[in-house]
């Protein structure tokens, strides 16, 4: 793959377009133009020009300046000290950036990815032997990269053979070879603590494999209405205001992935600071560990150059398939892919192709499905089961669903959560529509709640969305003739679906006892919402006045239930529910005094 | 300097002109245009190969011809001179004087198109600035280094707004108020005077730096203002560390201008027409607002754009706010019925919000209350609606109360003097005298104890 490099000229520049006289150049290839030396990539060929898209600002340069061909293709460093860092779209590590540079990116700076001095503690694996075969993936040994990650240094794809050799246990810096290899072609190549890997290849594995549970993300909405499978693909389009960050950032804190890979692809430098500032501070509900140590950023805010932003996508990918590699459950949260298939339309339109809708360009719908089919579960070379989740936000424009980022996505993705501009605006949080939205992973996700939590899940989540549906029914008849036309037992109807509106699907990221629900705290809750209307649905039959259901104070307590007990609380949870059916049966009996009295 | 100067005009039309055989000219470089009577007007190079040269003119093209018009590539990126000096001047849309004083003189230049923040170089903007308006500071606060756009509608009261916030924005523990950088893009004469005698009585004129392009001024050149405006800002928030505000109205005309430059370049239109370069122009300039590590000063952007035909989901606003860190968006249902400031708390929202507010910043139940409100204020318009399909007298108890909290928070709440400036806690209070109309139960966002201090029933 690797030749030597080879000069050009600059022939013109529009923009990130640069086209550069350059024979033998390879689509792909990185190329460095200019004096400064700013970092590019080949998208085309014509005839001995190569057209270059520039990932960083090409304000100053000129025809006529050198360039050079490098002779691979966009790579990154897989390696230990990825995580808690953060970089930009082609990897560059911003802190050390910021660091070197001040508060403002230069161009043309190129610092390795992963710190050249810091020394790892390596513990070769006990079973491997002299002169076994290596395959692909395998692991060599460990590295211990946070307090929670084990970082397992693996075989690289293109290292496989015999082992010559294998380094003791010790401290050892990035550079320093840790085992010698003797590959099929004879050459005996060095190991190293790290490798690198061109982002728009996705990384080999043995084979894929069907998602068994689904991913935890301690939202109520997400995981008891709309579950989504390790493993899988979801997308959150959302117009703007509708709080897809939020949901995002949410999912972020609290899913049970073992690595959390944040692309922040076109969107708000804020946000990006406000988890570098705030995971740390935040407990990992699931090792009690500070977020940061499992988490790593790949930023690409929306006014660093464009076409970085599409490098960002692949990547975050390919860091996370490094991960997955080692055995782990890796999530990636895109936000937002809207702006990655916008980068695609500005160079699209740059290079003067036929736009098909909206400006896009035809090839916008494959490409879009082959970044999420980089997603799922596979079995290893060598550390067992791993999977990447990729979690995508949409933001289209005006909100219209029917525009093309979002039809794409819609058919590429199993988990859908829409966001509504609608119960934003009343500031129902997170506002995931429970019509708009879709999984289709409720009947496999069933058989992890049935075995982990409990066999009525399934049920109880379809009688609480019937509920739903039934008071989208009511509430238009309200809105036209007002509620004295409904009965008593639709007015019940609906205050059973504010119960779960309320009770269940609003959650409040801000408040720390309501901003992680366990499964178990979600099912309760859902339960109690449940049982009390259902008890009071009896009771309406048997003919008490709904007026009187409606004051029951116990309803306030009921929604105030879900910031009142945490996740550990469950008992209390049980103990409000026993509480109640005693409430409804008093309500019961003191009706039936009544009525005799009356006769 | 070697500038090098060329006589080979081939086109020029829209704003564009190509200049042939002029090898090795730098993108983004300035240019100076002489035209046939000798007058000079400004442009950048935007297109660059080693045949020809595409230049944006910022004062157009109209006028020039093709023999006697001379082009002169300066050799060096559009700078402008930045001093402490900028204070209290005027400036058009390139950084030239209009206010008939001298050019600023000194060492520090700077391109205006600046570069990108490092994201790990900010910090997060937190500290809550007291606008004494209550639809802001109660539920769509404002903090230092936030970008907060004014959607609004023609012939509505942005530019007072835009005013007001400027003179009665302060943080709530300083007296110093903040250095504002003015940006009039495209806006009639008589609201550049507005703002300019608004200054001037409320006496920060001094503390101001103003960059107009009138709406009878070339529109090419609204594509820099923006950019010069902002490096000004950044200049003197983190060379002066001074905390700035800045004001651009209307970006609607900035859009505008670069539809018009883009389709004369040919560019692949996306929606209605503007280009799909749009976003990232315009978040270009919006993200240069903030607060960065260990620098004392800050950028707050407070832009007006004007939604066409009042429709939020056109490009302009759509786009602007998936950039921005939320939204004050004006209602000319509420101007109609005579609500100064007409600010619809509905689709209004304040994204950093959460971390300015609050027990040690503004008050304990702050957010709760902002919850409370808002909650109580869309039940409402679910009463007023049905109101108006069958009539307020058919409406239950119930829905009747929320109907009258709603006429009062319009009326109580949103409604204030252009010169009334209310602190946070007499904003709160307000808000809980609102609030006060519900009883206990019917309040669910608010905690047990904010009721027991703050509801009107638990005090004697």
């Amino acid at each position: 793959m690797s030749t030597n490099p080879r000069s050009g000229t600059i022939q013109e520049i529009n923009g990130p377009i640069v086209t550069i006289q350059l024979p033998g150049a390879r689509n792909g290839e990185q190329v460095k133009i200019g004096e400064l030396g700013l970092v590019g990539e080949v998208i085309a060929l014509d005839g001995e020009e190569a057209i270059v898209q520039a990932y960083e600002s090409t304000e100053g340069l000129r025809p006529g300046e050198p360039a050079e061909g490098l002779g691979w293709p966009l790579s990154v460093e897989l390696g230990p000290g990825l995580l808690g860092g953060i970089f930009d779209g082609i990897q560059r590590p911003l802190e050390q950036i910021f660091l070197r540079a001040g508060d403002h990116i230069p161009r043309g700076l190129t610092l390795p990815s992963l710190d050249r001095e810091r020394s790892w503690h390596f513990v070769p694996d006990p079973e491997l032997e002299i002169g076994a075969e290596l395959v692909t993936g395998m692991r060599l040994g460990t590295v211990q990269e946070t307090d929670t990650i084990e970082h397992r240094i693996l075989v690289p794809p293109d290292r496989f053979g015999d082992l010559l050799e294998l380094a003791p246990e010790g401290e050892y810096r990035l550079e320093q070879p840790i085992g010698r290899v003797r590959t099929p072609d004879g050459r005996t190549r060095k190991l190293k603590l790290y490798h690198r890997w061109p982002v728009r290849t996705p990384r080999p594995f043995r084979r894929r494999d069907h998602g068994i549970a689904p991913l935890i993300t301690g939202q109520r909405i997400l995981d008891t209405f709309f579950p989504l499978m390790k493993g899988s693909k979801g997308a959150i389009p959302g117009p703007f205001g509708a709080g897809k960050t939020m949901v995002q950032q949410q999912i972020a804190r609290w899913s049970n992935a073992d690595i959390v890979v944040y692309v922040g692809c076109g969107e708000r430098g804020n946000e990006l600071v406000d988890v570098l500032e705030s995971f740390p501070k935040l407990q990992d509900p699931y090792t009690g560990r500070n977020l940061m140590e499992r988490t790593l950023l790949v930023a690409n805010t929306s006014n660093m150059p464009v076409v970085a932003r599409e490098a960002s996508v692949y990547v975050g990918l390919t860091i996370a398939e490094y991960y997955r590699d080692q055995g782990y459950d890796v999530l990636v949260l895109a936000d937002s892919t809207s702006r990655w298939a916008e980068a695609l339309r500005e160079v699209s339109g740059r290079l003067g192709q036929m736009p098909v809708e909206e400006g896009y360009p035809a090839y916008l719908a494959s490409r879009l499905a082959a970044v999420y089919e980089r997603a799922g579960r596979v079995e290893t070379g060598g550390c067992g089961n791993g999977s990447v989740t990729l979690v995508g936000a949409v933001s289209p424009p005006g909100g219209d669903f029917s525009e093309p980022v979002t039809a794409h996505t819609k058919e590429i993705i199993q988990t859908f959560w829409a966001l509504s501009k609608d119960l934003a605006d009343a500031r129902h949080y997170p506002a995931v529509d429970w019509v708009g939205s879709f999984s289709e992973h409720v009947h496999t996700a069933a058989e992890w709640w049935h075995r982990e939590v409990d066999r009525d899940w399934e049920n109880k989540r379809g009688s609480a969305l019937a509920l739903l549906a039934r008071d989208a029914e009511l509430s238009r008849i309200v809105n036209l003739v007002g509620p004295e036309a409904l009965s008593s037992a639709q007015r019940w109807e609906l205050e059973g679906a504010a119960l779960i509106k309320e009770g269940v699907l609003q959650q409040s990221a801000l408040d720390p006892v309501d901003s992680f629900a366990s499964p178990e705290k979600q099912f309760l809750l859902l339960n109690l919402m449940l049982t009390i209307y259902h008890k009071g649905a009896e009771l309406i039959e048997l003919g008490v006045p709904v007026q009187e259901l409606m004051t029951l104070p116990m309803l306030t307590r009921a929604r105030r239930a879900k910031q009142t007990y945490n996740s550990r609380q469950t008992d209390k949870l049980r103990e409000m529910l026993e509480e109640i059916v005693l409430e409804f049966e008093q309500v019961r009996l003191e009706y039936a005094k009544f009525e005799e009295h009356a006769r | 300097m070697s500038a090098r100067e060329y006589r080979t005009v081939a086109s020029a039309r829209g704003g564009l002109l190509v200049v042939k055989q002029v090898p090795r000219v730098a993108f983004g470089d300035r240019v100076m245009i002489r035209d046939h009577r000798g007058r000079q007007r400004n442009g950048q190079v935007i297109r660059t190969s080693r045949s020809e040269a595409l230049i944006l003119v910022f004062e157009g093209t109209d006028d020039l011809d093709l023999e006697t018009t001379w082009v002169r590539f300066m050799d060096e990126p559009l700078e402008i001179s930045l001093s402490p000096e900028l204070l209290g001047r005027v400036f058009n849309g390139i950084g030239e004087p209009r206010d008939d004083r001298p050019p600023i003189v000194s060492n520090v230049r700077r391109s205006v198109s600046g570069s990108a923040i490092n994201p790990a170089a900010r910090t997060y903007p937190r500290e809550f600035i007291q606008t004494g308006i209550s639809t802001i500071d109660g539920l769509n606060a404002l903090v230092r280094g936030q970008k907060l756009p004014i959607f609004s509608g023609s012939g509505l009261p942005h530019n007072r707004l835009a005013a007001q916030i400027v003179r009665q924005a302060r943080l709530m523990d300083e007296e110093s108020g903040f250095s504002v950088v003015f940006a009039a893009l495209g806006v009639s004469y008589s609201d550049a005077r507005f703002f300019e005698e608004d200054f001037a009585s409320s006496g920060v004129l001094g503390n101001v730096v103003m960059y107009i392009n009138l709406a009878d001024d070339p529109p090419v050149e609204r594509l820099a203002l923006p950019r010069v405006a902002l490096t000004a800002a950044e200049y003197l928030a983190f060379d002066m560390d001074r905390h700035v505000l800045v004001v651009m109205t209307d970006m609607t005309n900035y859009a505008e201008a670069l539809r018009e430059v883009s389709t004369a370049k040919g560019d692949v239109p996306s929606r209605k027409g503007y280009p799909g370069y749009l976003y990232s122009d315009l978040a270009e300039i919006y993200e240069r607002s903030g607060r960065i590590r260990d620098r004392h000063g800050s950028i707050t952007l407070v832009p007006v754009v004007t939604m066409p035909s009042d429709d939020i989901t056109h490009p302009i606003p759509d786009l602007t706010g998936y950039i921005t860190e939320g939204q004050i968006v004006l209602s000319r249902e509420l101007h109609n019925q005579g609500v100064y400031p007409p600010i619809h708390i509905l689709p209004s929202l304040s994204r950093l919000m959460k971390d300015g507010i609050g027990k040690d910043d503004t008050r304990e139940d702050h957010p709760r209350v902002a919850s409370q409100l808002y909650a109580l204020y869309a039940r409402a318009q679910e009463a007023r609606n049905l109101a108006s399909i069958i009539g307020a007298e058919e409406l239950s108890e119930r829905d009747r109360r929320y109907l009258a909290f709603a006429d009062a928070f319009d009326r109580q709440f949103v409604s204030q003097g252009e010169d009334e400036d209310r602190s946070i806690i007499e904003t709160l209070n307000l808000a809980w005298e609102l609030l006060s109309r519900f009883p206990n139960d019917a309040l669910s966002r608010v905690s047990e104890t904010d009721i027991a201090k703050y509801h009107h029933s638990g005090k004697k």
